[in-house]
């Protein structure tokens, strides 16, 4: 019998208020791909943490081929042959791949490092020029970057925290083959998700935690998504109902939207067009940071910028209108930052109301108006209570609240207005998969009454699930929609590298000669356009 | 090993315990203080915490001097509340003097009582008026609003000490740099006989009253506050980040000018280059002691006061330096930044080998 690569034994860490991690046992054996699956806040990170050093458990013991080790920092962790590749990217801008690559490898001369980069990029099918300064990367390509820097230290045991998140389809198929023959030449990973597919997919082992417990040991590729998901939240998910609906007159039509980014590390939002349409779910898939934060800036009316006549509601041109008088006409949002954008942190759940609802306001004209205390804490508490908020009550200060419950309260604010148009990013985001599927459900409940809904989000199996129509965002330009029910997987991860129409080729190639910004997401798909 | 572990949730009690552990502290550093000054600690004490509360007009010295402290905290709290950071309410403080002091000067013996409307007035827009410049300079330019706000006090200070040596000097004063004693019917009224306690009190607990309100009850109030604690949720919200910024320095400028009116039409009674007695700084830590809360800056002003008072006692009576007051304020503020971390971080002991 073989010694395990990686042995965790009765691994507990506690937390003022919370145990992430209560007796957890963890086997990895030598070229196995091992998947950690749980929801947001099971425990996950902190675990790997423990096992990169970046964390001191309060009992258990870590045994690495055998042997009883003490991981004092990420340093012993690699010396170890431990790596990580996070899911937010350890690089310099300013610096090329090879500069950024040689500063974790000091011994090294530059152009060492330099040839062993190409020398691991080919025998991994990982194409990258050693030359291009980071910022000219796509996320894609970072990510093969922070991945050729964790090969090149030799691990036997790699671990991935939600490498896919920011991928296109088509690069979650490259990524995958990397690792497929990593783990064919003995190497163990350790594979951290909730998507579930991805995991039967690529794991042949899998660790399910839930509330930092291990619930479940089992091989994923024999089991269904059910079954995993019962694992992992103790319930199955609910089944949406996607009633068929004739959409209604155009309640939200853009046209021409063109606008230049506001910070140096935004994105210009370029000729822009899309309709929303009473009673249907429209929705804008595409990786983040390709104008979607502009675009929704520019909707909401916190960037009022647009060019006149470019945004119109029904037949008001609303572009120069600013968020509270856009919100008269019926325009609700909620965005994709939850704390310190769609909620204040430190106010109470009544006080954050008050951003979008004026209900408990009277005497409109003295300084923006009455509150009416005990009006406001009985509107708090009525919201929390219809969609089902796990909070200390009106009085709870925002950051009390976990993300999907907090989601859950800023959705319900917004949907309890009975919109005329409905706004959301990232709707699930951070949210547990019960919270999900009661956002998604509400949305579907807004739409069937005869709301005009846009969604934007990264997750595509969510946009397939809700939508009536989709769009994809790549570069700051929208493709053409698209039925959901004509919609593929290929084809909108196809899309989400803007290869749609000659036009974003152009622009691409524009950006690409000019270097002035990150350049296109898969430049061999690019070779193969011209 | 004492070690600091972070709370989950920052700790109701230690909100309200922070400020009195970090009077203890300020009485016993001060304790030491007079001890190593060679002077008996408990009669040091005695001047800075008995004898100003001791009988009725101390007292009421106590509050002549609580009251333009009081005042400009009020406006100070708005501006930090929102996020703006007014360092130069000494300024608005000495350009409010000035306007009222020129208004004080042009009554004569015949002119009535309610010369002192006209009085508070012009200080108050006095104050507003110097604020405005580092409203229109951020707004406009993108200004630091500490530094320019912090460096238009000296400017203001050379405005005062030009006009009490050139323009406006006494012309039967001896050649010193002060106007002529302004008229009685320009002072303002006193509340009692016998003490120097004047409506100003009353104006000052009715801003407290008047804050109050504004903040927790009015959405004008609550968007001002979230400009401050959440910058990008106010853009969502639609509040406007220039409005609150106008408001916020309109205010505190208006509250400071308010109370150089009062000091030069009151206590002071004509300008001088003595007008800035460093109020407007102190004001800052009243306001940061008393938790930015209506009601919490009343009782941070007093103790306030008593350093000032004490001070002033230490001095005639101990011949010690004045700077005591200057002394103690810090320490207030130093001891009460340190507590503060107590409300975030509770102490734990840990054995070795634990950690």
């Amino acid at each position: 019998m073989t010694t395990p690569r990686l042995q965790l034994t009765g691994i507990t860490k506690r937390y003022p208020s919370v145990v992430a991690n209560s007796d957890v046992n963890l086997t990895v054996m030598p070229g196995e791909t091992h998947a950690v699956l749980g929801e947001n806040g099971a425990g996950k990170s902190t675990l790997m943490k423990i096992i990169f050093g970046a964390v001191k458990p309060d009992a258990g013991e870590v045994r690495i081929n055998g042997q009883l080790m003490q991981i004092r920092n990420p340093k012993d962790a690699r010396a170890n042959g431990i790596s990580m590749v996070f899911q937010h990217f350890n690089l310099f801008d300013t610096l090329t791949v090879a500069e950024n690559v040689w500063l974790g490898l000091a011994r090294d001369s530059l152009d060492q490092v330099r040839a062993s980069i190409v020398a691991k990029a080919t025998e991994y099918g990982l194409d990258i020029d050693p030359e291009r300064p980071v910022h000219t990367l796509s996320v894609g390509e970072m990510q093969r970057v922070e991945i050729i820097r964790a090969l090149l230290t030799r691990p036997e045991l790699l671990i991935l925290d939600e490498p896919t998140s920011v991928l296109t389809p088509q690069a979650v198929e490259k990524l995958f083959v990397v690792l497929k023959k990593l783990a064919s030449e003995g190497c163990s990973i350790l594979y951290i998700s909730h998507k579930l597919h991805e995991i039967r997919e690529l794991c042949n082992a899998c660790t399910v935690l839930r509330a930092g417990k291990v619930t479940g040991v089992c091989n994923p590729s024999q089991e269904s998504n059910a079954s995993l998901s019962r694992l992992m939240i103790g319930a199955e998910p609910l089944q949406l109902q996607h009633r068929a609906q004739h959409a209604g007159t155009v309640v939200l039509d853009v046209n021409g939207l063109t606008l230049a980014r506001e910070d140096q590390f935004g994105m210009d939002l370029v000729d822009i067009g899309l309709q929303v349409r009473a009673g249907e779910v429209v929705g804008i898939a595409g990786v983040s940071g390709n104008g979607q934060k502009e675009l929704m800036f520019a909707l909401s009316g916190e960037d009022c910028r647009a060019p006149v006549g470019s945004i119109c509601m029904g037949s008001t041109d609303v572009s120069a209108l600013h968020p509270g008088e856009r919100r008269q006409l019926g325009l609700h949002f909620v965005p994709e930052e939850r704390l310190g954008r769609g909620a204040v942190p430190n106010l109470s759940l009544a006080d954050n109301l008050l951003l979008t609802r004026t209900d408990s306001i009277s005497l409109p004209k003295f300084a923006g108006g009455w509150i009416k205390v005990r009006a406001l804490e009985q509107h708090a508490a009525h919201i929390i209570s219809d969609f089902n908020v796990k909070a200390g009550g009106p009085r709870a200060l925002a950051r009390s609240l976990s993300g999907g419950n907090l989601q859950k309260f800023i959705v319900g604010r917004e949907i309890d207005a009975r919109p005329r148009l409905f706004i959301v990013s990232q709707p699930t985001w951070g949210v547990d998969v019960g919270a999900a599927a009661q956002i998604r459900g509400a949305i579907l409940a807004l739409r069937d009454a005869g709301c005009a809904v846009l969604v934007v989000s990264e997750e595509l199996d969510e946009l397939f699930e809700i939508s009536d129509r989709l769009h994809v965002m790549a570069k700051g330009r929208l493709s053409p929609s698209l039925p959901a029910a004509e919609a593929t997987v290929e084809k909108i991860g196809e899309w989400m590298s803007g290869l749609w129409d000659v036009k974003v080729q152009q622009h691409l190639a524009e950006l690409e000669a000019s270097g002035a910004n990150a350049a296109a997401c898969q430049p061999g798909v690019l070779h193969a356009q011209a | 090993m004492l070690k600091l572990e972070a709370r989950a949730e920052p700790s109701g009690a230690w909100t309200y315990a922070s400020p009195l552990l970090a009077l203890l502290i300020t009485v016993l550093i001060g304790a030491l203080m007079f001890a190593a000054l060679g002077k008996d600690p408990l009669k040091g004490l005695e001047m800075f915490f008995w004898l100003p509360i001791h009988n009725a007009y101390a007292l009421g010295e106590l509050l002549v001097k609580a009251t333009p402290l009081l005042i400009i905290a009020l406006g100070l709290a708005v501006c930090f509340r929102s996020n703006v950071w007014n360092i130069g309410a000494e300024g608005q403080y000495i350009i409010g003097a000035i306007f009222a002091g020129g208004i004080a000067l042009l009554a004569n013996a015949d002119s009535s009582r309610w010369i002192v409307l006209p009085i508070l007035l012009a200080g108050v827009l006095g104050g507003m008026l110097w604020a405005s410049i580092t409203a229109l300079l951020r707004d406009r330019f993108h200004a630091n609003e500490i530094l320019v706000s912090l460096m238009l006090v000296y400017v203001a200070v050379q405005v005062l000490s030009y006009l009490v040596s050139g323009p406006w000097k006494d012309p039967m004063g001896f050649n010193f740099p002060q106007s002529k004693t302004f008229e009685a019917a320009t002072r303002i009224p006193r509340l009692f006989d016998g003490s120097r306690v004047s409506i100003g009190v009353l104006l000052a607990l009715l801003s407290v009253a008047g804050l109050w309100v504004f903040l927790f009850r009015t959405r004008a109030g609550l968007a001002l506050q979230v400009g401050g604690l959440a910058p990008a949720a106010a853009r969502y919200a639609g509040f406007s980040s220039r409005k609150a910024l106008w408001t916020a320095l309109l205010m505190s400028g208006g509250a400071a000018g308010l109370a150089g009116a009062l000091e030069v039409a009151g206590p002071i009674g004509q300008l001088t280059p003595y007008v800035p007695a460093g109020y407007g700084f102190a004001a800052i830590i009243v306001a940061f002691v008393g938790r930015l809360h209506p009601v919490g800056m009343v009782l941070s002003a007093i103790l306030m006061s008593m350093f000032y008072i004490g001070g002033e006692l230490a001095q005639s009576r101990l011949g010690l330096t004045k700077s005591l007051t200057g002394v103690f304020q810090g320490l207030l503020l130093f001891s009460l930044l340190a507590c503060d971390t107590l409300v975030n971080y509770r102490l734990k002991w840990q054995t070795r080998g634990g950690r």
